[in-house]
Parts: structure tokens; sequence; C-alpha cells
């Protein structure tokens, strides 16, 4: 048995590292495409910010994991995937043969149609070699220009911010992470950021970038221009699934995928943000590009891959996400459902916010503002559809006691 | 180390918070807490300071242990001028509140001054900051812990509050944090009130270290140990709470019944202890639902009760259907025995309104007693009552004037003067059951004669926790002495009243002692402490502590007169019971324990014994 | 892993001695907020819940761990604090919320058995925790809890 893996992000590790639980046997060949160390994106803010060295972005220390468990790790791209031949042919010509295969390619950065982002100083922040390169250019005191504040852009800006760079957000909604958090969560973090020496343009767009003079000119659509040694573009991903061309897979945005993330071709499963898979909070299909996901996923995948029956709850959006000290996160159908009802709870001067979203007596979403404690729990009793009783008036006019909640319902105190 | 080294001065007047080193000479000649405060107060207040002026200071404090895994090291105390005494008032409580605010950082919190509008303080580590309580004002504790919480979305805080008695100046408020843990007595919530204090708030996560740790964990598990081992902290405590001693009281004829009319009560049983452990009638649920333990407690005497739903007293009142605080043996003595009321649902329901609304329970249940003889020699008139029958034994009443101190109509005004002022108002005031103006609790001096002594010379006041002798004359503890007679009492309750002063200080819970000597208490302290903090030293401590507290109260116009008890108890012998035909014999124990105390025979300590203290 | 941390609820009486255990165990200081145990108390239910990891089988803490900061050891799921970089993916990934973002360290802590001797079961004074074989009844009612809330039923393993 020969499991094939496309992709060596934290989706195609994991599901290595579970393919080898479940299936001691089994030969598992894992396929990296950037010709680095397995690494997780999530860790780059850390890099960049100089908390950690690259091998702390390392998902296994020392890399002689992988050899000990038995995985080969193939340097390479995947250009074409033949589902009749059970092949994969890499862009240097190579060609694997498999019986199981995980589509676990991940996404890249792409730019939006903005004139001039072709040139040196405008840099993605997605993989490790992006940050290099950043690396080189935002120094201390360097005009730094970020293009999006979502969550890819939000979790840099920390990290752009203690090296000491002088940063501008340029962002084109009306509010921070406006995917992740509403009005009051986004602009709460947008004040925050200000009191903290950043410069935050919400409701802007970026016209144009010039360089000229070793600097870029970037205009923007209130009139302005900004003068800027780097331009970080963090403007969204898509699924890296071009290699799946003329398979006829059945694809969206990127491969969908069912609750047993099997593709719609025999033996071809997808995890991560390649996939698109059921989204709990909608019950249609997504691709949420989110870490927990990916890998919930690719355990999934490795669990079917080695035979053992398992079903995906579908992908929980939820996000955290801490931004000079002030934490956030969401979870679920945070924006709530106009059938449902909504708990609000502000303190502005505190910086602290709680919203929490029922529907039919369970929580279906929620976003906090400056809260640590116990977050996980939004997550089980949202995703364990756990029906509040009496805790739902309680937790629609004191949302804070969410944990206390969670814990009484899932010890059965009540 | 074991200290945080730091106080929090809060002005009121000036609205500001201002942190302070903590002065450690004074520390190490007063230990923390109670003592250490007292040094405080005294250095920075007059004497003669009206306790309800701005000029009068409210120190909430911790001791060096509290916070730390010693066992029941859970304690803080608030000291301030008591307005229901005229003294020095000391208040003790347990729950989480004082550990909180010792892993915050701080030893202790000075209020002075009064705010021009209702506010409240929040503490998180080292940031403290006062916030408007207008939202608060004539709202419950209870409600302030929930609006607090909800506010500042912490569900996390410790909050200790007043109630609308206390904004009111109902002279025996309380503080509670916590929900149901009091520092409860002598009006120490009524001074907060008149501050414009609404609650307090903490979320402490700095962390606490002791001195020398090895030693610190050797003395703290070898002191748990003693308490696993001995029947009192290890069995009955748990199982009754402090209301253990209802029957064994009763039966001794030392439970004062009936505003001390009689000695015996013929319903101690249906309120006691074992009482709230019976499954009811109507819905065959115990009133006890649980034992419960304040922070680091391996005892855990507390007890937490629900009230029968279908009880007259919560009929349509499903707000107090849940569990909350249940009676500990002086408040069911208070509110059951010294009214005749035997009804324990309804002792209960009094109980979580004293919570709710933090007033003391013995002084609270003690006026009640004292309105009902008013109004059984018709003194008091159903005028003055709103039309309450004020009868002994009468549930009905209990809880009418009950909610009504907590609402503050007209009657509960009249109560919430207490019972010596309420006695002196209707012309009757030796039918208050007090000493230097507030209430002695559930041991009659004449059934147990050392308590007579305790009564008469504490320092804040009638109170049974500043000597607790009922140890030694009724559980043999440390030795067997025999509660009748005065032989011995005044050496006896210098002994306790030393003891219990640097207990007191620690941070350690007095209950205790019941398992503990002093020789397991001092290597605790010892170990978390710099300095030295032998049993020797450790009862001096708490002598200097006793002369610096009776030399305030000297100060403050207070006489050797003032050392007496009421004359019921002084001339009117017990009816019934091992102590009937007994009075108590104060007369007989005061002279010895002045002279015992280094004091002059008018009670004054004198120069020599001030000197030899190091009390200037 | 043989042996649990098995909690009865109805023996604990909220004193946090198991607080203070973990605390001191781990930082070397009494510090409850930074015990990897917390005692909820439902006063108005009369119930102290001692609350921590169960060291379940899914392990969504380690999964989701971007920088491989979370081993597993004989079943005990634990995290190294010199390789944690605090981005509490792991905080929100644990539907139980027994993994927690520390401030004090900028790392996440959570329960790890103590390397084998929990602390907070030694200092319980009342056996409300216990560290028991996991066949006794009640560390099996929250296994099974922690089986409803999974994030992946599955038909096996």
């Amino acid at each position: 048995m020969h499991h094939l893996i496309i992709g060596a992000g934290p989706a195609g590790v994991r599901a290595a590292e579970a393919l080898r639980a479940y299936d001691p046997q089994a030969k598992i060949t894992l396929i990296d495409g950037e010709g680095e160390a397995p690494y997780s994106r999530m860790a780059i803010p850390y890099f960049l910010s100089g908390k950690i060295g690259e091998q702390g972005t390392w998902l296994h220390r020392p890399l002689e994991f992988y050899a000990e468990n038995g995985i080969d790790l193939v340097r390479g791209r995947a250009a074409k995937v033949d589902a009749g031949t059970k092949t994969v042919t890499l862009e240097d010509g190579q060609s694997l043969s498999y019986d199981k295969l995980l589509l676990a390619s991940g996404a890249r950065a792409v730019n939006p149609p903005v004139e001039g982002l072709e040139g040196d100083l405008v840099h993605h922040c997605w993989t490790i070699d992006d940050a290099r390169a950043i690396e080189k250019l935002a120094g201390k005191g360097a005009r730094v220009t970020l293009m999006g504040a979502g969550f890819i852009g939000s979790i840099i800006l920390e990290a752009l911010v203690m090296r000491g760079a002088d940063l501008t957000v340029v962002e084109i909604e009306d509010r921070m992470v406006p995917r992740m958090l509403d009005e009051t969560a986004g602009n709460m973090l947008k004040a925050w950021c200000e009191k903290k020496g950043v410069k935050v343009l919400t409701s802007t767009r970026i016209g144009g970038v010039y360089e000229g003079g070793g600097e870029l000119n970037i205009a923007l659509s209130n009139g302005e221009t900004l003068k800027a040694d780097l331009l970080v573009v963090a403007a969204g991903v898509t699924p890296n699934i071009e290699c799946m061309d003329g398979t006829g897979v059945e694809k969206r945005t990127g491969v969908v995928v069912n609750a047993r993330m099997e593709t719609s071709l025999p033996d071809v499963w997808a995890a991560g943000d390649c996939a698109e898979g059921c989204d709990f909070s909608t019950g249609d299909l997504s691709t949420l590009a989110i870490q927990p996901v990916a890998v919930e996923q690719a355990v999934i995948a490795a669990k079917n891959m080695a035979g053992i029956e398992a079903e995906y709850h579908c992908a929980l959006p939820m996000n955290v996400l801490e931004t000079l000290g002030l934490v956030t996160t969401s979870f679920g159908k945070h924006d709530g459902l106009e059938e449902g009802a909504r708990a609000t709870l502000l303190d502005a001067d505190e910086w602290r916010y709680i919203r929490l979203e029922f529907n039919d007596g369970k929580l279906i979403g929620a976003q906090t503002v400056g809260h640590v404690s116990m977050a996980g729990c939004l997550r089980g009793l949202i995703q364990g559809r756990m029906p509040l009783g009496p805790w739902e008036d309680v937790l629609k006019t004191q949302p804070h006691r969410v944990a206390e909640a969670y814990v009484d319902l899932s010890r059965g105190v009540s | 180390m074991a200290w945080a080294r730091k106080i929090l001065r809060v002005n009121l007047t000036e609205g500001t918070c201002k942190s302070e080193p903590l002065n450690m000479e004074w520390a190490m000649q007063y230990l923390g807490q109670r003592g250490l405060a007292t040094k405080y107060f005294v250095e920075e207040v007059d004497p003669k300071v009206d306790p309800l002026s701005p000029e009068n200071k409210l120190i909430m404090t911790t001791g060096p242990l509290t916070g730390t895994n010693a066992s029941t090291a859970a304690r803080y105390s608030v000291v301030t001028k008591g307005p229901l005494t005229n003294c020095i008032a000391c208040s003790n409580s347990g729950g989480y509140f004082g550990a909180e605010l010792k892993n915050a950082g701080w030893d202790m919190i000075i209020f002075e001054g009064r705010a021009d509008k209702p506010v409240y303080l929040v503490i998180n580590d080292d940031e403290a900051e006062l916030h408007d309580a207008s939202e608060l004002w004539g709202k419950s504790v209870w409600h302030a812990d929930d609006w607090i919480k909800e506010k500042h979305q912490e569900p996390m805080f410790q909050i200790a509050a007043i109630g609308v008695p206390g904004e009111a100046g109902v002279l025996f408020s309380a503080v509670v944090n916590n929900k149901h843990r009091a520092a409860g007595r002598s009006g120490v919530g009524t001074v907060m009130g008149s501050k414009n204090l609404k609650a307090v708030a903490v979320r402490g996560t700095r962390g606490i270290k002791v001195h020398d740790q090895e030693a610190f964990d050797k003395a703290v598990a070898g002191a748990k140990a003693v308490i696993a081992g001995n029947a009192v902290t290890h069995e009955a405590l748990p199982a009754y709470g402090t209301q253990v001693l209802m029957n064994i009281i009763n039966e001794l004829g030392a439970l004062p019944t009936r505003n001390a009319r009689d000695v015996q009560f013929e319903g101690a049983n249906d309120i006691s202890g074992e009482a709230m452990h019976e499954p009811r009638r109507s819905d065959g649920k115990p009133n006890l639902a649980r034992n419960a333990g304040c922070f680091g407690c391996t005892i855990a005497c507390g007890r937490i009760s629900q009230i029968d739903p279908a009880h007259f007293s919560v009929k349509d009142k499903p707000q107090y259907h849940h569990a909350s605080g249940g009676v500990e043996y002086e408040n069911a003595w208070a509110l059951g025995a010294d009214t005749g009321v035997n009804d324990l649902e309804a002792l209960t329901y009094c109980n979580y309104r004293c919570n709710e609304h933090a007033i003391d329970p013995i002084t609270t249940g003690a006026t009640i007693a004292s309105a009902m003889e008013l109004y059984k020699i018709g003194a008091l008139t159903d005028a003055e009552t709103g039309g309450v029958k004020m009868e002994f034994g009468s549930a009905e009443a209990l809880v009418a004037a009950v909610d009504a101190i907590c609402e503050g109509t007209d009657f509960g005004k009249l109560l919430g003067l207490g019972s010596k002022r309420l006695c002196e108002k209707f012309g009757h005031p030796d039918l208050s059951m007090s000493v230097k103006g507030q209430e002695f609790p559930a041991y009659d001096p004449r059934g147990i004669q050392g308590m007579g002594l305790t009564y008469a010379t504490s320092n804040r006041g009638a109170c049974h926790l500043r000597s607790y002798t009922v140890a030694s004359e009724v559980l043999g503890i440390p030795e067997k002495t025999d509660p009748l007679v005065t032989d011995g009492k005044a050496g006896l309750v210098k002994i306790f009243q030393d003891l219990t002063a640097f207990v007191d200080s620690s941070g350690l819970c007095i209950f205790t002692t019941f398992a503990w000597s002093a020789e397991d208490i001092a290597p605790q302290i010892d170990a978390a402490c710099e300095g030295d903090w032998s049993v020797e030293n450790l009862m001096t401590v708490g002598e200097r502590i006793w002369n610096l507290e009776r030399k305030f109260n000297m100060d403050a116009g207070m006489t050797a007169e003032d050392d007496t008890l009421p004359k019921r108890i002084l001339k009117e012998a017990a009816k019934t019971g091992p102590a009937k035909g007994l009075v108590n014999g104060l007369d007989k124990m005061l002279p010895e324990y002045y002279e015992l105390r280094g004091w002059t025979p008018d009670g004054k300590p004198t120069e020599e014994t001030l000197s030899r203290l190091g009390i200037s | 892993m043989d042996k649990a941390l098995v909690i009865d609820v109805g023996k604990c009486t909220g004193c946090r001695q198991c607080e203070l255990a973990c605390s001191y165990e781990h930082t070397g200081t009494f510090n409850p907020a930074r015990s990897r145990i917390t005692v909820f108390d439902f006063h108005e239910k009369a119930r102290f819940v001692p609350y921590t990891c169960t060291q379940c089988d899914q392990a969504w803490c380690q999964q989701v761990c971007p920088v491989g900061a979370i081993s597993n050891e004989n079943g005990v799921k634990v995290v190294d604090a010199a390789t944690c970089v605090g981005c509490k993916v792991c905080t929100i990934a644990c539907p139980f919320g027994t993994v927690n973002y520390e401030p004090a360290s900028g790392k996440v802590i959570k329960c790890d058995l103590c390397g084998g001797d929990p602390a907070c079961a030694r200092a319980c004074p009342t056996e409300a925790i216990v560290f028991a074989d996991v066949a006794v009844q009640g560390f099996e009612k929250m296994r099974a809890w922690a089986e409803k809330t999974d994030t992946a039923p599955q038909a096996s393993a």
C-alpha cells in the first residue's frame, strides 16, 4: 500500500503522521513543493518578530523525524495527477505512482487587480521565502504598508510593528478582519492598533503602486499617496489545484470533498486549504483555509485512507488573533442568523467585547475581544450542538459566563 | 515573601489610588491582617473620630499566610472604628476575596475620605481604579456581584460589597464577599457605606512566594495532617458545621433564649446541625445541600443550604429558591433561639437576606429579640412595628423584621439602630443584650462563665471570637475547665485573647485552633515570613495587638465601666439546666484579669506594660 | 495511559488546594490564576466542579499546533514551553477549553499530570480528585462526554 501525499504543510504532515499510526506497514510519501523543511505558516509571524528562528517554524524537529517514521520526503511540485493510471507527475518530470492519494497542496497568496504589484519591494507574507524577503526590507524605521487587514494581514501586523517598522494598514472594508469580526469588534481592533501607533485606513483601496528612486509611491482611493519601503500584500489566497486539471475531479474554488474527505475520484482524498468541504455554520461547501480545519480534515482523510471509517462534522470557522496584545476570537456563525437571537456585552473602555449568536436553543456563533480564558469552550458549545437549556436565558443577559455554562452542561451539574 | 510588601491607599475624596511600600518594621511587630492594620489605623486616625465621618478610615487587610496553601489561609479582615461600638472594629472573613487580593499583590487597602458619589474599586493586579457605582446604589450585594462581573466581563473577579442597609446607615451592616462570606460585626459595612464605597472587585494573578519554601512545605503538611486527624476539624465541622454546637450548648444550659430570658430553648433540636440533614416533610430534601470550604480550607465547615420552595418565606420569591449560604451556629441561635423561632427554613431565609444585604445576623437576630421583648412588655407597639406582631416564637414576625431592615422601612430603620439604641429609645436600656453597644452571641455567660469575661473585655464589643473559652469550658480544648466556675478564667481569657489576636493577624482561620495548638501554627508562620516567629514571640505579638486595641479604645473615651455585661446576665439567675441559679461572676474575674494584663485597677494599660510591648 | 484524574464533584468543597498545588508545581508560586485545574463554583447549585484536561485521544491541541510544541507522552499531552510561540490556535481547537493562554508567560498551559504524580490529587483533602485506574467509574463518564463532543465521531479506533 502506497499513500502519496501532495503538500507538506500542516495538513500533509499531520496526515502522514496519522497514516503511519493507523497503517504501520504502508509506504508513505510526502511531496514538498517549497523545497523547505515542512513548516507551518501560522508560525511565520513569530519568525518575523524574531521570537523564533526558521527552525521554530518547522512542524517537526529534528528533520530526521520523517525518515525515522518511514515517511519519504520528496522535493518537487506536483504538475499533474493522472487518476486513471494512479500517478502523479512532478514539475521536474519525476513520476510517482500511488494506491491512495491525498491532495494537501494548500493555497497560495494572490494579488488583487492593482497595478504595480510585481516589483521587488512588494511581497506577500505567505511562505517562509516571503518572510525572508520581508525580514530584509522591514527593518527598524522602514516605512511599510500592509495591503489587507484580514486574518493573514492582521496576524503579521504585530510582527511588522515589533520589527520596528513604521506601519500603515490599508483595508478595503469598513473595519479590520471583516470576515471574522463584526463592526464593533473590527473597529475596536482598529482603535487598538491606532492607539499602539499603527495607522489603519479602512474603507480605503490601493489604486496603484509605483516604484521610483528605491521607494514605492502607493496611490490610495482617498487621493493620498503613501511612500513606502515595502508593501506587503495580504489580499487573499486561492487553492493550489491546477495539478488536478484534466482529472475531471469535482471542484469549485477548491476540490470538493465529502465528510470522509473523499474527492469525486476513486482513491483520491483532499484536505486543508485546497479542499472544499462542508461548512459547519452554513451546511454549504466552503474553503476556510484555517489551520485547525486543515489538520482535522487531514486526520479524517488519513483514517479513511487507512481503512478506518471516520466522518468530519464539517469545518467550523474559527480564528484567534493576538494583535499587539489584544486577543480576538471568532467562532462559527459569528454574525448570526436572521431567525436567531443575539447577546452582546461591550466594555469599550476596557477593550472587552463578547457577542454570542443563538438559534434553536443552541449556540451557533461567537466572537470575543480581550478574552483569553477557556476560549475552546465556545467551540465545544457550538460544534457539540449542546442544548443550552436554562443557560440560554442566562447567557443572553450574561454572555461572559459562557465557560461556566459549558462546564455545567458538560459535567452534568444541571 | 509571604507579605506582598505593598499597600494600596485609596483616597475616596480625591478619587486617587496609590501604591506604597508596606512598613516592614511594623510588620515585624504586628505580623499582618488584624494586628498590622490596627497599627496603621491607630497611627493614622484620631481615636475620637466620628466613625461615619470622612475622617474615619477603613482598611481591608490580608495576613502573610493569606493565599498560600496553608490550611484555611483564606482570611482577610476589615479594620475601622465601628459605629455600633465606637471602638476599634475588626471583622474577619473567608471565601476567596482575601486570597485574590493578596494574589493581586496587595497586603492591604486603606480607604480614606468619602467619595462625592457612589463608587466601586476594581483591582487587576497592579492596576486599581475607582468606577461609578450609581447604578449599583440601592441594590443588593448579590446584584452588585453579578453586575460588576458582567460590566467588566470578568467572571473571575472576587467581590466584597455592601447592601442597601450599609448605604442607609444601619449600624450593623457587614461587608459580604463571595455573596455569603461576611466580615460581619460592628458595622464595618456601615463605615464603607458612609464613604460611598459600594464594592471592591479583585482579580489577582501575580502569585505568592514564602520565605523558606522547604520548611513551609513541611510545616504545612504536618499541620494539615493534624486537622485531618482531629475529630472536631475532620468529622464534626465538615458534617455539621459550627451548628454541631446547637444541641450541646442547649444541654449545657448556655443557649440564650428569647433575649436571654431563658438559657435553654425547647426548639433547639429543630434548628440544629442535625436537623439540617433531616429530609423535610414537604419535599423530602434536607435543608443542607452540601458543606463548603473557604480558600485553602481543609476543614470545610461552611453550610450551603437550599430553602424549601414551598415555605411561606419564599413562596412567591423564586429568587431565593437556589442554594446559598446556610445558617452557622451563631446565626441559627440569633435568628432562632434568641427570638424563640424554631423554623429552620425561616432562619435560612433570614440568613440569605442577611447575606444578600450584608447585615450582621448576630446583631440582627439579637436586636429583633430585644424588640420582641419590648413588644411583650408593651414598650414597642404595632404603631412602631408597622403592624408586625413581634411575638417571641413567631417566624412570620422574624421574617417581616429582617425584610424591614433590608428594605429600610420605618420599622426597619428602628431595628437598624441595634438593640442598645433601640432599647434606650424605648426606655428599657437593660433589655439590650450587648456590651459596648454590640450584642453578645450564642453562649450564655451564666452557663459558660469564661464567656462573661470574654464579652466584657472584648475590644470590639461583645464577641465570641476574641477569646473562645468555649473550646476549653465545653469541648476540653486544649484542656477541660468547668464552665460553671470563675476560677482560672481570667488567665484562660488572656491566653485565648492573645492567641486569637496573632492567629487573626496571620491569614489563618481561628477554627484551626480546634485542632492546632500554637506549636502547630508558629512553624508555618516562621517558615513563610522573615524574622522570628516562635510561639513565644507570637504570643507577645498577640498581647501587643490586644493592648494596642485597648489603648485606642481608652483614647476613644471608653472606660472600665464599659467592661461589663447586661444586667440580666449579672442579676437574673439561669432558670433551668446545669447553670440553674447562677448569674455570671464577672466581678470575680475582672480584677484578676486587669492584673494579669498589667493594667491598672481601672483597666488602663500601664506605661510599663505599653513600653514592654513597644507601644508608644 | 493507565491512570487518570478521576473527579468526583460530589466530594469537592471548593477549597482550591488543587489550584494551589498545581500552580506551585508548575510556577513555584501559589497562584490559582496559573493553575491548570480550575474549580468552578456553581454556588446556586451547591456544586463545585474541578475542571481540567482529560487527555483525550483526539488531542486536537497537539494536532493543530503549528510548531509541534505539544507532544504525546504515553497518552499525556504535554506542552513544551520552550517551543510554544503562544499563537493560541490550540486554545480554540480544544473543544473543552482546557488548553489556555497564560499572559504571564506568553505560552499556553495545560494539565501534564505532573509527570505521573499529579499535585492536585495529592493536595485534595476530600478525595474529590484522585489519580486512579481509568477503569474507575466517573472517569468513564467524563470520557463518554468527551466522545460526545468529539469533532470527529469514529466508527472504530
